[in-house]
């Protein structure tokens, strides 16, 4: 690998090892690492000088045998958790892990509890619910009778 | 002279708008058409004047007038005239003004075709349009004039950042805009309702042509922000979970959502006090994306204003509107009468489910989007939440949801038939199993997951169509007689069927390209050849040109497949001199719906250049779902039941309802 040449652009032709599976595994691994100069961007995608020296250093670590866990465990001993665009998960990332199937799960609870709920309330009353009163039956009559058939659409 | 008139007249819109948001309330409280009348002449005169601003600031940036900081900041006298006129709003008091104009639009609109609704509720909705418009050109006015002179003014503007210096910035703010803001009409509305502690399914139908509307125009501009980013930013992607696309996805989640409680409320007016919560976060999140952008709060790619007054002044009207929204809310929603009842299988059980997976998604990017924000906030620690993080999380919630979607159309309303439902999607299930098994056995050894996903989107579109097969009779009856029948079909029906094909499209266009996406990256000189996906490109050679603010290397490259000359492609790097940056014209050569990609990297002391070349298959679905998604919209804003009005809210005897 030749270090040096000025970087203005996301994985250079020059960075790329020679080991298909390796720089296979490079990439996956970039496209979780943050460039921490950047808005946002992996350093796989990004062109920031620091995101190739990241590139390099993933490469090197990896052609010196590390596997995917040391390297990240590596940069992250280096360059702190900020690195990561996948947060692991801890005691300060518990809300944001937990939240979407919290979430869900609270209104999908919500929201069985809300239909038990009326249907409970609904099988108190069943009789006067379910049963038209004789004023009703009357209303309805007449407006079936002046109501054209309705078309069923579906 | 024309600054000064410009600044001016968004003066006396803020004045008019002062007007509009008290007036009209007295006059609803005393019961007084004339006073409450005052809102439509404001809202009218209100577009009038803003427009005139915004006229204002346009013909500034066209005759190049160096003396006005916005223009000089962002304009300069080679830039060809359409970038001229774009560039007003491609920076902070630009879009700000455009961001009013379409308020004020959205205002006028509702006094100018609103004559179906109640005198008192038009009166609170355009109060409520006027308390947002004050507050925004009071922002404009206060922290972001874009009408400020400079003492002495220089001879050359500074220029447009390059990278916006494309067709999609004459698009993409615009119709975001017009999606964000839209959603300000359904706020209204749910406040006005609030106010007025009555709400009814005449209610509903007011207010879904203006949210279908302002959905149309978002998920066309997030559509089109997305390809614009694919072609412009030179590697290729489509979506970078990045927090300013998130700030535009959040509300149309939450806009989706609303669209679908606003169909059971309408039919069956029920859900209502969830519709209105829907609908004040729709636009809550829509305020929450303009502070996030505006405010620079989130260093991103989009943020081109820095400023701590202006993130201020925003967290402030973030704070008071939503804040006191939802206080209303709390407050007057439990007024609200509950509607009709309905069981758990049933189209209304169908429609709640999609809710419940769309905001779901929505708290999902929400949290992913502030979290980091929040944490560093509180404890000072730094993290990163990115495309891993909602790749992972945001997946899962909607592959349910997508298994649930062609269930939805067939089921009846109130109590619905859910074995029913699956044997009429027999034919649907089939096909997503053969397409499966297709896929599996064409790439065996690849990844299991990419069959089954595109499994899942053969079978939400064949559902859209089997519930259009199911709803002519087509197959079942004579071919004629079927073609009738769609003839006659409702086009909000023809809305659903688009809409949810759309979503199954785009889902088939996302996993092809991130699963069998190709690339190639190398270095090349003049005569090389490059392999990828069964074509060819050789670099014929680099020439060098002089552009109206820029210069350019091209090359170019000829694209063969199995030896038989297609055509040819012409990336380019642009130097623009005023700024000193460079940009990437990726060469783009649609086969179909996939496509080759060339963008180049930097030229070595050798003459090498540093090349990617991508093959993207079936990547333009990604972008052909939504505009799907939104033709389906428009049909269903074409519905006639729509145009013709709502009925009255008075105690016409209900009729028998046809069974839909």
């Amino acid at each position: 690998m030749i270090v040096g040449a000025p970087a203005a652009y996301a994985v250079q032709p020059d960075e790329i090892m020679s080991d298909p599976a390796k720089e296979a595994r490079a990439r996956d691994l970039s496209r979780e690492l943050r460039c921490m100069v950047c808005q946002n961007q992996s350093i796989d995608d990004s062109e920031a000088p620091l995101a190739r020296d990241l590139r390099l250093l993933v490469r090197e670590r990896i052609a010196a045998g590390d596997s995917d866990a040391q390297v990240i465990d590596f940069l992250v001993a280096r360059y702190g958790e900020f690195v990561l665009l996948k947060p692991r998960l801890e005691p300060h990332t518990l809300l944001l892990w937990l939240l979407p199937p919290l979430a869900l799960a609270g209104g999908g609870l919500a929201l069985w509890v809300h239909s038990r709920r009326r249907s409970g309330s609904g099988s108190k009353e069943d009789q006067s619910l379910l049963k038209l009163s004789a004023e009703e039956e009357a209303r309805l009559k007449q407006l079936i009778a002046a109501e054209p058939v309705p078309d069923k659409s579906a | 002279m024309i600054a000064e008139a410009g600044h001016y007249a968004l003066v006396l819109a803020l004045a008019l708008a002062l007007i509009q948001s008290t007036i009209p309330v007295l006059g609803a409280r005393w019961r007084d058409p004339a006073l409450m009348n005052v809102a439509l002449s404001t809202a009218l005169a209100q577009l009038l004047f803003v427009a005139a601003s915004f006229a204002a600031l346009v013909t500034l940036h066209v005759t190049s007038d160096f003396s006005v900081v916005n223009v000089f900041e962002n304009s300069h006298s080679l830039k060809p005239m359409i970038y001229k006129i774009t560039g007003v709003w491609g920076n902070h008091e630009g879009s700000m003004l455009l961001w009013v104009l379409i308020l004020a639009l959205f205002g006028g609109l509702v006094a100018a075709f609103g004559n179906n609704l109640p005198l008192s509720l038009r009166a609170h909705v355009l109060a409520v349009q006027a308390w947002i418009a004050s507050a925004f050109y009071l922002f404009i006015l206060i922290t972001s004039n874009p009408f400020l002179r400079i003492a002495n003014p220089p001879i050359e503007g500074r220029d447009l950042n390059p990278v916006l210096q494309d067709i999609g910035l004459a698009v993409h703010p615009p119709m975001l805009y017009l999606g964000y803001v839209g959603f300000s009409i359904s706020f209204s509305f749910a406040v006005a309702a609030l106010i007025e502690g009555r709400i009814d399914a005449a209610w509903a139908r007011w207010v879904r042509p203006w949210t279908l509307v302002a959905w149309i125009f978002l998920t066309l501009g997030i559509a089109m922000g997305s390809y614009w980013a694919y072609y412009e930013l030179g590697w290729g992607g489509w979506w970078f979970w990045d927090p300013v696309e998130n700030a535009s996805l959040m509300p149309w989640l939450a806009g989706t959502a609303l669209l679908h409680s606003l169909v059971v409320m309408e039919k069956r007016n029920a859900l209502k006090v969830w519709t209105i919560l829907l609908s004040i976060l729709a636009f809550s999140l829509s305020l929450l994306g303009t502070f996030l952008v505006r405010s620079g709060v989130l260093t991103s790619v989009h943020a081109f204003a820095t400023d701590p007054t202006r993130g201020v002044f925003i967290l402030l009207i973030l704070c008071i509107f939503i804040g006191g929204s939802l206080s209303l809310y709390a407050w007057r929603a439990s007024a609200l009468k509950q509607g009709g009842l309905f069981a758990p299988i049933s189209r209304e059980g169908a429609l709640v489910l999609n809710n419940l997976f769309l905001t779901t998604a929505c708290a999902t990017v929400f949290i992913g989007t502030l979290y980091p924000l929040a944490l560093e906030v509180v404890t000072g620690d730094k993290i990163s939440v990115g495309a891993p993080f909602f790749n992972l999380t945001f997946a899962p919630l909607f592959v349910p949801l997508m298994i649930a979607v062609p269930f939805g159309p067939l089921l009846a309303w109130k109590r619905g038939d859910l074995l029913a439902a699956a044997q009429r999607l027999t034919a649907a299930g089939v096909a997503a199993l053969i397409a499966v098994a297709v896929l599996w056995a064409w790439t065996r050894g690849g990844s299991a997951l990419a069959p089954l996903a595109i499994g899942l989107a053969v079978f939400v579109i064949a559902g859209a169509l089997s519930d259009l097969a199911e709803r002519t009779g087509l197959f079942r009856t004579p071919f004629a007689t079927a073609m009738q029948r769609a003839r006659g079909l409702r086009r909000s029906t023809w809305g659903t069927v688009f809409a949810h094909a759309g979503v199954g499209v785009a889902l088939i266009g996302i996993v092809c390209e991130t699963t069998w996406n190709s690339e190639y990256i190398g270095s090349m000189r003049p005569d090389d050849v490059a392999k990828i996906a069964g074509y060819a490109l050789k670099l014929d050679g680099v020439t060098h040109r002089q552009g109206p603010n820029f210069r350019e290397m091209a090359a170019q490259f000829t694209v063969s497949l199995d030896g038989k000359r297609l055509s040819t492609m012409t990336p380019s790097k642009r130097n623009f001199t005023t700024r000193g940056s460079t940009t990437t014209e990726a060469a783009l050569l649609t086969r179909g719906a996939s496509q080759l990609y060339i963008s180049l990297g930097d030229t070595a002391a050798d003459g090498a250049i540093a090349v990617r070349i991508y093959h993207k298959p079936m990547v333009l679905l990604i972008w052909f779902g939504p505009v799907l998604m939104a033709l389906g919209g428009m049909l269903s804003l074409s519905d006639r039941r729509l145009r013709v009005g709502a009925p009255k809210a008075a105690r016409v005897p209900r009729g028998l309802q046809a069974a839909e």
